[in-house]
């Protein structure tokens, strides 16, 4: 009875990778809904190259690397797609002092979409009113920011993260903003050297309030205050949070580029795939025989599931994450490995074929479980506490196991009791068995 | 069983082969590729018919700069990352790829670039280390709490970073010789290689100490009298099989990726084939016999 049930099974699981893989093929098509996402190296994209105005800041190279990590955690928002970002510096020769932020991005569909976000980032300043503003302002109404407010060594570089907070009496809305240890000696020194002067939070070239320093503050906390909505403080907080500008940008120039690897690349990449496929599934046969065949089925529909849930999230395809892949399949088949070992030695004790499989999945479930536990936590730290490249291991790393221990164990388990036999034979043992030495 | 009766030897092996890569990381230090130090670059416009990128490469290559990478753009123009190139090294640059001045070439751009992955990327990368070997501790202790006699549960958790430490240091080294050597780069894959084998080393010991976790508490369960070397001693026996098989299949796969998976990919491959070997190498003859060796502290204190 219970054969018939795994055979029903067995049956609709195969029906179901078949129908995943006919997606695949469709979806491979160009004009899919749901295509295969490449990386910078194998098809290309857009490079953006931004200018950075530095004219205003003494410590360039601190500014253009914080100025990278901000445009960087921007781009990902989009989930992983590992751009390159590197800031570019014009040559001594020219005596041109540009910086400039290169942003290349693979695809080109998002490229609008990213000139969006990237020109959404805020630019948050700290500045002095001069002493004499509110003369210049008399004398001259149209005086711009320059005219009225030096500025200072603090801004969005330093600034640790942001919240939304309510003023205790008037419960106004606020932004609250909170420097990093750095940022907080910057701050504790200009409040303390400019008591009584007017210190203006200024946000894309906005002045947002301009509160008079009273004492010298040594926390590194500043708030935001003003005539602001609650829904206009959040979306501001959240994209303080999400890095602000050090210094001004403008994009400068956008073309279209080609792969760094290409085609070639690719097709090498999935060959090697296929090749090792191949040479695993016959290694598997050999050696573990019909339990071996039901392995290699059992990786089948692990690279169809995994190719599918890739297009779907998706996760972008490079060299690295190709290779990446190509490694999980030899490792997804540790699982099985652990099963038939454990099933042959059941086997050895004299069971029979149905009992020692039951025996060989329960007892080799305790070791999958831990091992591919601890898998799962270091892709999980990598994936959160990683930067672009890292993220995109850990993604693939995490949904690997997982796809894994789905197809090792139950599908390969399904497949495993629908042809287990129910009485055994001298042979049908030695089906099942595997290793050179067998009784 | 030999691995833990002879595992001085084996201790004398790894400890003289990480000294050797811990040797050659300060003596020789890492040659990194132009993604961890910057470099120039250098965009190309072609003013006839844009050469193949094969050619163009094939031309670079030809003044030994080391590793670079040669993208097109737009449909006339290739843009060139190399290392920091001085003015007669960007001039032969030119000349090379213009044939000599046969195929006529404008320079559209010739900057410094900073590092692709740079201090924030080796930052957060030892950060996210250091938390997961903690946090690998805490749930190796925490799976094998109810085995804590007589080794206590946090040594296995001890032992498993000792043999993570192992599997990362030794490929680390082989590729400083190889640097050195060989001119091979260490680049951003070269990281991601490193963490796919700190995945695997954690993963492959947990295996087999598994198998001494379930071998005594079926002893304490029938009440068998054994010693905690012989229990390793049998874990490590039984696992060896799938150790070896699991081992293989990796192989397997990695070697194909080595032989027809493309240049770009190949050093990456032999990365992690000394991985697995080493992490293969590790779990049994290192983190096993490591549990016998506390255990044997213990007593003695």
């Amino acid at each position: 009875m219970k054969a018939r049930k795994h055979l029903f099974w067995s049956f609709l699981l195969i029906a179901a990778f078949v129908l995943l893989g006919y997606f695949l093929v469709r979806e491979h098509r160009p004009g899919a809904k749901y295509p295969f996402k490449f990386g910078l190296d194998l098809v290309g994209g857009t490079e953006l190259v931004y200018k950075a105005d530095t004219s205003k800041v003494q410590d360039i190279a601190g500014a253009m690397e914080s100025l990278k990590g901000v445009i960087e955690r921007r781009v990902n928002i989009f989930g992983v797609s590992e751009p390159i970002i590197q800031t570019e510096s014009a040559g001594v020769i020219s005596g041109n002092k540009d910086e400039r932020l290169i942003v290349e991005l693979p695809g080109v569909t998002d490229i609008e979409q990213a000139k969006t976000l990237i020109g959404q980032t805020p630019l948050l300043e700290f500045r002095l009113a001069k002493p004499n503003s509110a003369e210049i302002l008399k004398a001259n109404p149209q005086a711009g920011l320059d005219d009225l407010f030096t500025p200072t060594e603090l801004t969005g570089r330093y600034l640790a993260k942001a919240t939304v907070e309510f003023n205790q009496n008037t419960q106004v809305p606020l932004v609250g903003l909170e420097f990093n240890s750095e940022g907080a000696d910057i701050f504790k020194k200009i409040t303390g050297e400019h008591k009584g002067e007017a210190l203006a939070i200024v946000l894309d070239g906005n002045v947002l309030s301009a509160p008079t320093i009273q004492d010298e503050i040594p926390n590194g906390k500043a708030q935001i205050s003003g005539t602001f909505t609650v829904d206009q403080v959040k979306s501001l907080v959240n994209n303080l949070n999400y890095g602000a500008l050090p210094v001004p940008i403008s994009l400068s120039s956008s073309q279209t580029v080609g792969a760094s690897l290409g085609d070639a690349a690719l097709h090498s990449g999935v060959r090697a795939g296929i090749i090792g496929l191949i040479a695993l599934a016959i290694f598997l046969i050999l050696w573990y025989r019909l339990p071996g065949l039901v392995a290699s089925v059992a990786l089948v529909s692990y690279i169809i599931l995994s190719l599918v849930v890739f297009a779907l999230i998706p996760v972008t395809l490079t060299a690295a994450g190709l290779a990446g892949f190509i490694l999980s399949i030899g490792m997804a088949v540790d699982a099985n490995v652990l099963i038939f070992e454990r099933t042959k030695e059941e086997l050895k004790k004299g069971r029979s074929i149905r009992e020692a499989l039951h025996e060989g999945f329960s007892r080799a479930w305790l070791s999958i479980r831990d091992s591919n536990v601890s898998s799962i936590i270091t892709a999980l730290v990598l994936f959160w506490l990683g930067t672009a490249a890292v993220k995109g291991f850990a993604l693939t790393l995490g949904l690997g196991v997982l796809i894994s221990m789905f197809t090792a164990i139950t599908v390969s388990r399904t497949f495993l009791f629908a042809i287990a036999p129910s009485e055994d034979s001298a042979f049908k043992k030695f089906l099942f068995s595997n290793g050179f030495h067998i009784k | 069983m030999f691995v833990v009766r002879y595992r001085k030897i084996f201790f004398a092996l790894s400890f003289v082969l990480i000294a050797l890569s811990l040797y050659g990381m300060f003596s020789y230090g890492f040659k990194e590729s132009i993604d961890f130090k910057g470099g120039s670059i250098t965009e190309i416009r072609y003013e006839g018919t844009r050469p193949d990128k094969a050619v163009v490469e094939s031309q670079i290559k030809g003044l030994g700069f080391g590793g670079f990478s040669v993208r097109p753009s737009e449909n006339d123009r290739y843009i060139i990352r190399t290392q920091e190139l001085t003015d007669l090294d960007r001039t032969s640059l030119v000349n090379a790829i213009s044939n000599n001045g046969a195929d006529k070439v404008a320079v559209e751009r010739s900057n410094t670039v900073g590092p692709i992955a740079g201090e924030e990327l080796k930052s957060k990368a030892i950060k996210a280390i250091v938390v997961v070997v903690l946090m690998i501790v805490l749930f190796v202790t925490f799976a094998f709490r109810k085995v804590s006699e007589p080794v206590a549960s946090w040594k296995y958790g001890l032992a498993t970073v000792v043999a993570l430490f192992h599997d990362v240091v030794i490929p680390t080294g082989v590729f400083v010789f190889l640097g050195h050597f060989k001119g091979i780069e260490i680049d951003l894959l070269f990281v991601t290689g490193l963490l796919a084998i700190l995945g695997y080393s954690v993963h492959d010991t947990i295996v087999v100490f598994d198998r001494v976790r379930e071998n005594l508490r079926v002893n304490r369960d029938i009440g068998k009298k054994e010693d905690f070397e012989t229990t390793v001693g049998n874990s490590v026996h039984q696992t060896f099989g799938r150790s070896i098989n699991t081992s293989l299949t990796i192989f397997i796969t990695l070697l194909s990726l080595y032989l027809v998976g493309g240049p770009a990919t190949k050093d990456f491959a032999l990365l992690l084939i000394v991985g697995v070997i080493v992490g293969t190498y590790s779990s049994i003859f290192v983190a096993s016999p490591l549990l016998v060796t506390f255990q044997q502290w213990q007593k003695s204190k």
